[in-house]
């Protein structure tokens, strides 16, 4: 894990990479905190991080893009399946290495609210707070990419895909507000969300039956419940779309409350994306 | 050493290995031959663990390779058929990497950086990167890093692929050495490298183990019958009366060549070539007539290659003819 570790932070700094995703977020971060604290002489550092927090949609895929895709390119995944290491030492070492360099920039970032302290009163807490919160959801917005890379062998591809899932996730809260709240809408939607995920299954197992099960357990599941009581499908899909934001969760910080469920909510998306990579990886074996 | 079971690989219903079992020992160089697509490739995948398969089992050193994969995997080397190279590397950036992977620290990784790339002959271009390097550097480089950590089998899969004669050369030669201290396999579909670089031959075809011995055994598994080419100094009809006394001649074809000369083309069934060649001479002696040439033919192993996996299309890269002329 170690030696996977070192290799990708090496070949992070050998290329552009590392360099383009830093100079981005400071460059971003450091707009933010012209505007808000310089211009606007606002004290709360968090205002920063959540305006900051957009340009995830464009630094994560940069930075994940060709974490696993590059390897599948170029065949070096042989070479790392012959090895006598684990696919989740793999995964692991390859995140770790993605957190590292992420932290680089976010070390100078974190000595802002510092520099501003010595020019008035800042809330150091909820600042340290929500720069622990950016840490996390950046984080597990990384997973997400890592498994976005995984799934295929252009790493183009796997940019694009990665914007418009992160941007998605950006826009679902204010999205929520248009899509169909009645019960009927709600269901329809789960249907189309059991067939997406009925096809991730089929994906990454290769197995058809499996697939088809999974779907029509669900289906299944979802149709008695609605004839049994149509009512708990009220606005159903709104509150989905709100939940799975990870940035609608990030406000809560901001707002200054430091909010646990999140943190455990953000570290769940990272293990599950993780652990979705490690299978992704593992299917390479089978088909 | 290693233990190959009933091994099966489908994908959907294509069958690329088919119920294959041997068993490898220590010690030797062997040739995992077989023509294009014959599943020369899905075997080493699944002996390396790259690739999972659909029956059966592979043993390395008694560590099964699915159930106890770190150890399995400690006692192999793979160069699988493209090296995999991270391009914007230097060899020696690349093989620290791949010792450290395969558990290597300190002193023991910088000596056995050192001593591989003495092995391979990289030296010159250790720093380099390896995108500026030649394929033949490049196939070497893939060697190095199978030969870190000392594993007691190395499988290289088509390692001489795509390189210039003088790098083939070089590449075999390197297999010869390497045989030495490791057991070796590496798989060819070109006979003629088989034939001058292994101990033991193991031909697949459609995923079937087909034969598995020496070289020697295998040529003479298929030795009869053999092709005799006489050119005989008289006329044909002469020729015809002297070869109908000679036992064991099967597919005799005269044609006239110049003022009295005849070119004789016959096969022999008997086991030993030299047999019939012998009784071939004293008969044109006896009746006083000059044989001007004799040319034997033995099947080679090209010829039982073809035979063995019914391919129709010879390989135009196979070695050459091999002829002996008595």
């Amino acid at each position: 894990m170690i030696a996977v570790l070192k290799h990708e932070l090496r070949s992070y700094f050998h290329s552009l990479t590392a360099y383009v995703f830093g100079a981005f977020l400071l460059a971003f971060v450091g707009l933010g905190a012209m505007l808000y604290n310089l211009q606007a002489a606002v004290s709360n550092f968090e205002y920063v991080l959540s305006f900051s927090s957009l340009i995830f949609v464009v630094i994560v895929p940069i930075l994940t893009m060709r974490v696993v895709a590059e390897e599948r390119k170029q065949k070096t995944d042989q070479l790392l399946y012959s090895l006598p290491i684990t696919t989740v030492q793999v995964i692991v070492g390859k995140y770790l290495a993605l957190l590292i360099l992420y932290l680089i920039p976010l070390a100078i970032i974190s000595v802002y609210p510092l520099i501003f302290a010595q020019f008035g009163e800042v809330y150091l807490l909820t600042s340290y707070g929500s720069i622990l919160a950016f840490f996390i959801m950046g984080a597990a917005l990384i997973a997400v990419g890592v498994f976005i890379s995984s799934l295929t062998d252009n790493q183009g591809l796997a940019a694009g895909i990665g914007i418009a899932v992160i941007l998605f996730n950006y826009y679902s809260v204010s999205l929520s507000e248009y899509v169909s709240a009645t019960a009927f809408g709600s269901v329809v939607a789960l249907l189309v969300l059991i067939f997406l995920l009925g096809a991730v299954v089929h994906y990454l197992t290769r197995n058809a039956n499996l697939a088809y099960g999974v779907c029509f357990v669900l289906i299944a599941a979802v149709m008695v419940l609605y004839f049994v009581d149509s009512t708990a499908f009220e606005g159903l899909l709104p509150g989905i779309m709100t939940k799975l934001s990870l940035f609608e969760r990030f406000t809560t910080f901001v707002n200054g409350v430091f909010d646990m469920t999140a943190m455990v909510y953000y570290l769940s998306v990272i293990v599950f994306f993780l652990f979705l990579s490690v299978q992704s990886l593992e299917k390479r074996r089978y088909n | 050493m290693i233990t190959v079971e009933h091994l099966t690989k489908c994908y959907g219903d294509f069958t690329a290995v088919d119920d294959l079992s041997f068993t490898i020992e220590e010690g030797h160089v062997y040739g995992f031959l077989g023509p294009n697509g014959a599943g020369k490739s899905t075997t080493m995948n699944i002996m390396t663990g790259c690739l999972s398969a659909t029956k059966g089992t592979v043993k390395i050193d008694g560590h099964d390779i699915f159930e106890e994969a770190k150890e399995a995997k400690r006692q192999i080397g793979y160069l699988p058929e493209q090296p995999p190279l991270y391009m914007n590397e230097t060899p020696v950036e690349y093989l620290r990497f791949v010792g450290e992977a395969k558990g290597l620290r300190g002193e023991e990784l910088n000596r056995q950086v050192e001593d591989v790339i003495q092995q391979t002959r990289i030296a010159d271009v250790k720093n380099r990167s390896i995108t500026a390097l030649s394929k033949g550097y490049r196939q070497r480089v893939g060697i190095a890093q199978a030969l870190l950590g000392n594993p007691k089998v190395i499988i290289l899969d088509e390692p001489t692929v795509g390189l210039d004669p003088i790098q083939i050369i070089e590449i075999r030669d390197l297999i010869k050495q390497l045989g030495k201290a490791h057991t070796v396999i590496f798989s060819s579909h070109i006979l003629s490298e088989v034939q001058t670089v292994c101990d033991k031959i193991l031909i697949i075809a459609k995923g079937k183990l087909i034969a598995f011995d020496d070289p020697e055994n295998l040529e003479n598994r298929l030795l009869t019958p053999n092709e005799i080419t006489l050119t005989i100094g008289s006329s044909r009809e002469k020729a015809e009366k002297i070869l109908a006394g000679v036992d064991h001649i099967a597919d005799c074809v005269l044609e006239e060549k110049e003022e009295g000369m005849v070119l004789a083309k016959l096969k022999t069934d008997r086991e030993n070539i030299y047999d019939t060649s012998r009784a071939l001479f004293f008969a044109f002696a006896q009746e006083n007539t000059p044989l001007l040439e004799m040319t034997l033919k033995k099947a080679n192993l090209e010829e039982i290659f073809l035979e063995l996996t019914e391919t129709s299309e010879p390989d135009p890269a196979g070695g050459e003819k091999e002829e002996e002329t008595a």
